[in-house]
C-alpha cells in the first residue's frame, strides 16, 4: 500500500511506467511496469544497485526524460504527454536538483548559483536565507574552485531548495564526497524536508542512507522490490558506513 | 592500422566542423599564396621571354630630328650593344565604325626584315612588304577593339595631309605590353593603337630624309646604363632631346614592374594573415581536445605509450587539417591563377603568356601548413607531454574565478546572473577573448580592404573624371602652336567652352638630384582643368612659382619655398631657378604646374600652347569629331567619356574577380573563426549549461549566454575591424600605388555596411549551427559525466 491517506491525492504519482532503451540491435528495459506514489513531505530514499533503474527513474521524474510507456502525473498534470515547454515550466516551478558532482557554475560566486534560480523562480526564497540554511552564511562570496567539495554540494543543495521546490531529487548526492562531508550534506537535506516540508528523493546505492529515510524503496532490475516505511527515522549524524 | 592511427581518423571525423574550419582558412591562405606567386613569376617570366626573343631595348631617347650619322657615334659609345634609330610620330586616325577620332603611333620598320631592336611579334596577317605609305601592320589590341582584320583601311592625317592606311597584319611589340596613348594611365584599346609603317613612307612623309627622331639601344653586358645615358644627352642636346631614359622609365614597362612589385607584397601579407588565423584555430581547438582527453592520455601513458608517441598523435590534429589545406590550396591557387593571368593577358599585351607554377611553391606551402601545425599544436601538445599519468587521471580542476573588474567596480550587479556568468567568462581569459575579437576582427579588415579597392577606384573616378576634368575632348598638337591656332578651333560651331594649357618637356634639379619633367603651365582661373587633390579638393595653381605633385617633391627632396634649377630641354633650351610655391597631393602621376604666362616668359618665345581643352555642345558632337579627324597638326585626341568608359570596362572585370575572392575568403574566415569559438564554447559549457537546463532555464536563456557570449565578441570585432581595415587598405594603398599612380584611401559607408551586414549573417549562421547543437544536447549525460 502506497497510499498514506486515503483522502489526500499524491503529489506524484507513477502509473506503469517503463523506459527501454535502443542501443543498436539491442533494446535494453531500464524500468518495468514501475508504479508508485509519493506524497507531500516525504523522505523517500530509492535504493539500488548500479543499473537498477533508479537514475532513470528519477530522470523520468524530474522531466529529463520521458518514459516508454505508463503515465507520469504531478498534481493534476500528466507530464508525460507535457510539451518541451511545459517540462522546462516544470523543472523551473517544482522541482529541485542536486548532483553527484555538484553541476555548480563555475564562473558564479556561492550566492549568484543560488540567485540562478531565484531570479527565474516565481517566489523563491532569498538566496542569503539558502545559503544560510545549508551552513554557508560567510562563504557566499566564493567561487566554486575556492570551496570544498562538501560546500559545493551545500551550494548545490541550497541552490535547488531557493525556489522552494515541491519535489527535491538528489542524485547520489554523497557520491563524490567522503564520510564526514556525506554526512554533512545528509543533514542539510534532512534539515531541508523537514523545516521546509519539501518532498525529497534520495537516490543511492549506500543502503546505510535509508535509515533517514521516511520510506525505503529498492529497485532491482527496473522493478520495485521493495517498498517500506522506516518504523524508526535516524538522524544522519546516526548513520553510519 | 595502428590503434592510435584509427583514433585519430574516427576523431578527426568527429570533429568534422572544426576541422573544416581549419581546412576552409589555410586553404584560402596557400590560395593566395599559389595564386599571387605564380601569377607573379608567370608576369616575370613572360615577360623576360618577350624582351628576350624581341631584343626589347634598354635605353631610349626620342630627339627633334638627328642625322642618321648620329646613331654610328651612339652605337661607338661603350657599353653599347646594339641601336636601332626609327622615325616615330603621333597621328589622328579614322577608323571606320568609330565617330570619335582616335590616336595613332606611327613607328617605322625596316621592310621585310626583322627590326634590329624592340621586333615585331606579327600575331595576323604579315608585315609590311613595300615601301608605299598605305601598308602598315596595326597592334592587335587596337585591331580587336575594333573589329579590323588585315585587308581593313583607316584614315590618317599625316603632316597634315589625309591618308589611307591599309593594314596588312596585326602585331605586338615589347614595347607596348602596356599600351596607353602618351599623357594618359588608362589603355583605351579602341581610340589608341600602334601602326608600324615603312621607315621610307615616314621619312618622306614627315620631311625626315636621312634623319630620325627615336633611338634605343641594348647594353653589353656590365655596362653601367648611368654612364651611357649621360653620353647620349651629350650627344643630343642639340638635337631637341628630351633626356635619355632607361628601362624603368619606359612606360610600359614601368607599368608592369609596379605590378610585379605589388604581387610581391600581396603575396606575404593575405597568406601571413590567414595562416595566422589557422595556428590560432588550431590552439583552440587542440587545447580543448587535450582537455577533455586527459583521461585518455593518461591511460595511454599508463599502458606505456611514450610522451613523443602520444604527442605525435596529437600534431596529427593540427597535421590533418593543415596539410589538406595545404592541397586543396595549392589545386585552387593554380586554377585562380590561370584565371588572374587571363585577366592580366587583358590588361598587358604579351606575345606569349606563360603560366607558371613554381616547384618552390608547392613545396613552400607544404612547409608554411607544416609550420602552421607545429606553431598550432606548441601548447597543446606542450601539455600533452607534461601531464603526468597519475595526474591526468583526475578530473580537472574547476577554472579559477577571482572577483574580477566586474565585482570590484560592483558594476557587475546591475546584470542579470545569466548576463553575469557571460562577462566572467569573458573577463576570466582576456587574452583568449581579445583573441578571438581580434581574429573575427581580422575578417572584417580583409572585407573593408577587399572593397577599398572600389572606393579607391571610384574616388579616382570622381577626382579624375568629374572634379579635375571638366572637359570633353583634348586635342593635342604635334608642335607647340601660336595661341592663334587654338582660337580657330575654339572658333568651330559646337564648342561651348575651352582653354589651352603648353606642355614642356624640362630638367628639375634640386641639389644632386633631377629628373625629366614635364612642366604643365596653365592659364590663370582655369576651369576646365583644376588642380583636385586626392581627398577631391580644388586647389588654386598659386600665380607664380611651381606646384609639384607630393611624389614628385619627395622624389626631389625639395619643399615649399625651396628653389629649383629648371632646364628646358626643347626650344630655347633656357635655364631658370623658379621656387616651389606649394605641394598637391595628386591621385595619378608625377605633375609639375606653373602659371601659364610663367611657363611662356621662362621659354621666351612670346607664348604658344601644345592642346586645347573643350566643352563641346553634345548634339554637335558627331560633326565636331569628323572635324577634328582631318584637322592637321594634331597628334591626339582625348575623349573623356570615352576614356572613362573604357576605364570602367577594363578596371570592373578585374576588380570584381579579385574583389570576389577577398570577400568570399574574407566571409570562409568570419565562419571559421565565429563557427570554430562558438562551438569551444559550446563544448566547454555544456555541463554548465545542461545544469541551467535541468534547473528549468529555457533553451532561449541559455543560448543568450553562449551566443551572446559570440555576438557580444562579433559586436567587439566589428570597430576593431574596421579600424584594423582602414590600417590594412593603408597598406595596400601603398603597396598598389607607384611614382605613376596611388590608390587614394577612400571609403564608402557601404563598405563598412557590408562588412557590418557580413560579420552579422555569418555570426547569425555559426550561431544557428551551434544552436542545433545546444538544443539536441543530453542532458543526463552530461550531468552524470565528470568535466
Amino acid at each position: 500500500m502506497n497510499a498514506r491517506d486515503g483522502s489526500r491525492a499524491p503529489l506524484l504519482r507513477v502509473e506503469g511506467i517503463s523506459k527501454v532503451y535502443l542501443m543498436g540491435d539491442v533494446s535494453v528495459t531500464a524500468l518495468r511496469e514501475v508504479s508508485l506514489d509519493f506524497w507531500s513531505g516525504e523522505l523517500v530514499v530509492l535504493l539500488g544497485a548500479s543499473g537498477s533503474g533508479k537514475s532513470t527513474l528519477l530522470n523520468i521524474i524530474g522531466g529529463l526524460d520521458v518514459p516508454s510507456s505508463g503515465h507520469l502525473i504531478f498534481r493534476e498534470l500528466d507530464l508525460t504527454t507535457a510539451t518541451k515547454p511545459a517540462m522546462t515550466d516544470f523543472r523551473r516551478r517544482s522541482i529541485g536538483f542536486v548532483f553527484q558532482f555538484y553541476n555548480l557554475i563555475a564562473s558564479l560566486t556561492a550566492l549568484e548559483n543560488v540567485q540562478l534560480v531565484t531570479e527565474i523562480a516565481d517566489d523563491p526564497m532569498p538566496a542569503e536565507e539558502a545559503l544560510r540554511l545549508v551552513g554557508l552564511a560567510d562563504r557566499m562570496g566564493h567561487f566554486p574552485a575556492q570551496l570544498s567539495g562538501g560546500e559545493q554540494q551545500r551550494v548545490a543543495i541550497a541552490r535547488a531548495v531557493a525556489k522552494r521546490p515541491e519535489l527535491l531529487l538528489c542524485d547520489e548526492p554523497t557520491g563524490a564526497l567522503d564520510y564526514r562531508t556525506g554526512k554533512l550534506v545528509l543533514e542539510v537535506i534532512e534539515r531541508v524536508n523537514r523545516e521546509l516540508g519539501t518532498t525529497t528523493l534520495v537516490i543511492t546505492h549506500n543502503s546505510a542512507i535509508a535509515g533517514m529515510a521516511d520510506r525505503v524503496i529498492t529497485l532491482r532490475s527496473g522493478e520495485v522490490a521493495e517498498d517500506r516505511r522506516n518504523a524508526t527515522k535516524l538522524t544522519p549524524s546516526e548513520l553510519s558506513w | 592500422m595502428q590503434p592510435l592511427t584509427r583514433k585519430l581518423q574516427r576523431e578527426l571525423w568527429h570533429l568534422k566542423g572544426q576541422m573544416f574550419a581549419v581546412v576552409a582558412v589555410v586553404t584560402c591562405g596557400i590560395a593566395v599564396f599559389v595564386s599571387m606567386s605564380s601569377v607573379k613569376h608567370s608576369l616575370e617570366a613572360s615577360r623576360w621571354n618577350y624582351y628576350h626573343r624581341y631584343r626589347f631595348a634598354d635605353v631610349f631617347v626620342q630627339v627633334k630630328r638627328a642625322p642618321e650619322s648620329l646613331s654610328w657615334m651612339a652605337a661607338r659609345m661603350p657599353g653599347v650593344a646594339a641601336v636601332a634609330t626609327r622615325i616615330v610620330t603621333d597621328v589622328t586616325i579614322d577608323v571606320p565604325g568609330l565617330d570619335e577620332p582616335a590616336t595613332g603611333r606611327l613607328v617605322s620598320i625596316p621592310i621585310r626584315g626583322e627590326p634590329p631592336l624592340n621586333g615585331l611579334h606579327i600575331v595576323a596577317g604579315r608585315t609590311i612588304e613595300t615601301d608605299r605609305i598605305d601598308e602598315v601592320v596595326a597592334s592587335k589590341p587596337f585591331m580587336e577593339a575594333n573589329g579590323l582584320k588585315p585587308g581593313d583601311r583607316v584614315g590618317a592625317v599625316i603632316n597634315g595631309r589625309r591618308q589611307e592606311l591599309v593594314i596588312v597584319g596585326s602585331a605586338l611589340s615589347p614595347e607596348y605590353i602596356y599600351e596607353v596613348q602618351p599623357g594618359s594611365f588608362f589603355p583605351d584599346k579602341r581610340r589608341f593603337g600602334v601602326f608600324w609603317i615603312s621607315r621610307r613612307a615616314l621619312e618622306s612623309a614627315l620631311d625626315m630624309d636621312g634623319a630620325f627622331n627615336d633611338l634605343s639601344l641594348t647594353l653589353t653586358q656590365g655596362a653601367s646604363e648611368k654612364e651611357v645615358i649621360t653620353r647620349l644627352d651629350l650627344l643630343f642636346e642639340r638635337y631637341g632631346s628630351l633626356g635619355a631614359y632607361g628601362r624603368s622609365e619606359q612606360l610600359s614597362d614601368r607599368f608592369i614592374s609596379d605590378e610585379i612589385k605589388q604581387l610581391g607584397t600581396q603575396i606575404t601579407l593575405l597568406p601571413a594573415i590567414f595562416l595566422g588565423v589557422a595556428v590560432f584555430l588550431l590552439n583552440i581547438v587542440l587545447q580543448r581536445l587535450v582537455s577533455t582527453q586527459r583521461e585518455q592520455i593518461a591511460v595511454l601513458k599508463a599502458m606505456g605509450y611514450a610522451g613523443a608517441a602520444i604527442g605525435r598523435h596529437y600534431l596529427g590534429f593540427a597535421l590533418a587539417p593543415t596539410l589538406t589545406g595545404a592541397l586543396f590550396g595549392t589545386v585552387s591557387g593554380a586554377w585562380l591563377g590561370t584565371r588572374l593571368v587571363r585577366i592580366y593577358g587583358d590588361f598587358y599585351n604579351f606575345a606569349e603568356l606563360v603560366y607558371v607554377v613554381r616547384p618552390q611553391e608547392l613545396l613552400i606551402s607544404v612547409l608554411l601548413s607544416v609550420v602552421a601545425a607545429a606553431a598550432g599544436a606548441l601548447l597543446a601538445l606542450r601539455r600533452v607531454m607534461l601531464l603526468p599519468p597519475a595526474e591526468a587521471m583526475k578530473p580537472e580542476a574547476p577554472p579559477v574565478f577571482r572577483p574580477g573588474m566586474l565585482e570590484r567596480s560592483g558594476f557587475g550587479r546591475r546584470f542579470p546572473v545569466p548576463a553575469r556568468i557571460m562577462l566572467r567568462n569573458i573577463e576570466r581569459r582576456p587574452w583568449k577573448s581579445a583573441l578571438s575579437v581580434f581574429m573575427i576582427s581580422l575578417s572584417v579588415a580583409i572585407l573593408i580592404a577587399g572593397r577599398f579597392t572600389y572606393d579607391a577606384v571610384d574616388r579616382m573616378v570622381a577626382v579624375e573624371f568629374d572634379a579635375k576634368h571638366r572637359e570633353d575632348v583634348t586635342v593635342v598638337f604635334t608642335d607647340p602652336m601660336p595661341p592663334s591656332v587654338a582660337h580657330s578651333i575654339a572658333s568651330l560651331d559646337g564648342v561651348l567652352e575651352h582653354e589651352y594649357y603648353r606642355e614642356e618637356p624640362a630638367r628639375l634639379v634640386f641639389g644632386h638630384r633631377s629628373r625629366r619633367q614635364t612642366l604643365k603651365g596653365l592659364p590663370a582661373s582655369a576651369d576646365l582643368q583644376r588642380l583636385v587633390d586626392a581627398g577631391g579638393r580644388v586647389v588654386e595653381l598659386p600665380v607664380s612659382g611651381l606646384m609639384l605633385t607630393r611624389t614628385l617633391a619627395d622624389l626631389l627632396g625639395v619643399k615649399p619655398g625651396d628653389r629649383l634649377q629648371v632646364q628646358l630641354l626643347q626650344g630655347s633650351r633656357r635655364t631658370a631657378e623658379l621656387p616651389v610655391s606649394g605641394t598637391i597631393d595628386e591621385i595619378l602621376g608625377l605633375s609639375a604646374y606653373l602659371p601659364l604666362d610663367e611657363l611662356d616668359r621662362l621659354a621666351g618665345d612670346g607664348g604658344a600652347i601644345n592642346a586645347a581643352c573643350l566643352r563641346i555642345d553634345p548634339s554637335r558632337e558627331v560633326s565636331l569629331y569628323r572635324q577634328f579627324k582631318r584637322m592637321p597638326g594634331v597628334s591626339g585626341i582625348t575623349l573623356l567619356k570615352a576614356l572613362r568608359s573604357s576605364f570602367d570596362e577594363l578596371i570592373a572585370e578585374s576588380m570584381l574577380t579579385s574583389t570576389l575572392i577577398l570577400t568570399l575568403f574574407a566571409c570562409i574566415l568570419a565562419f571559421a573563426v565565429i563557427y570554430n569559438g562558438a562551438r569551444i564554447s559550446l563544448s566547454e559549457r555544456a555541463r554548465e549549461l545542461s545544469s541551467m537546463r535541468v534547473l528549468g532555464f529555457t533553451e532561449r536563456e541559455i543560448s543568450l549566454i553562449l551566443l551572446g557570449e559570440q555576438a557580444l565578441f562579433c559586436l567587439a570585432a566589428l570597430p576593431l575591424g574596421f579600424l584594423l581595415g582602414i590600417g590594412l587598405s593603408a597598406l595596400l594603398s601603398l603597396a598598389l600605388s607607384s611614382e605613376l599612380y596611388r590608390l587614394p584611401l577612400a571609403f564608402s559607408p557601404a563598405n563598412f555596411l557590408f562588412a557590418f551586414a557580413v560579420v552579422i549573417i555569418v555570426g547569425a549562421l555559426s550561431g544557428l549551427a551551434v544552436w542545433r547543437r545546444m538544443v539536441t544536447l543530453d542532458l543526463i549525460a552530461v550531468l552524470k559525466t565528470r568535466e
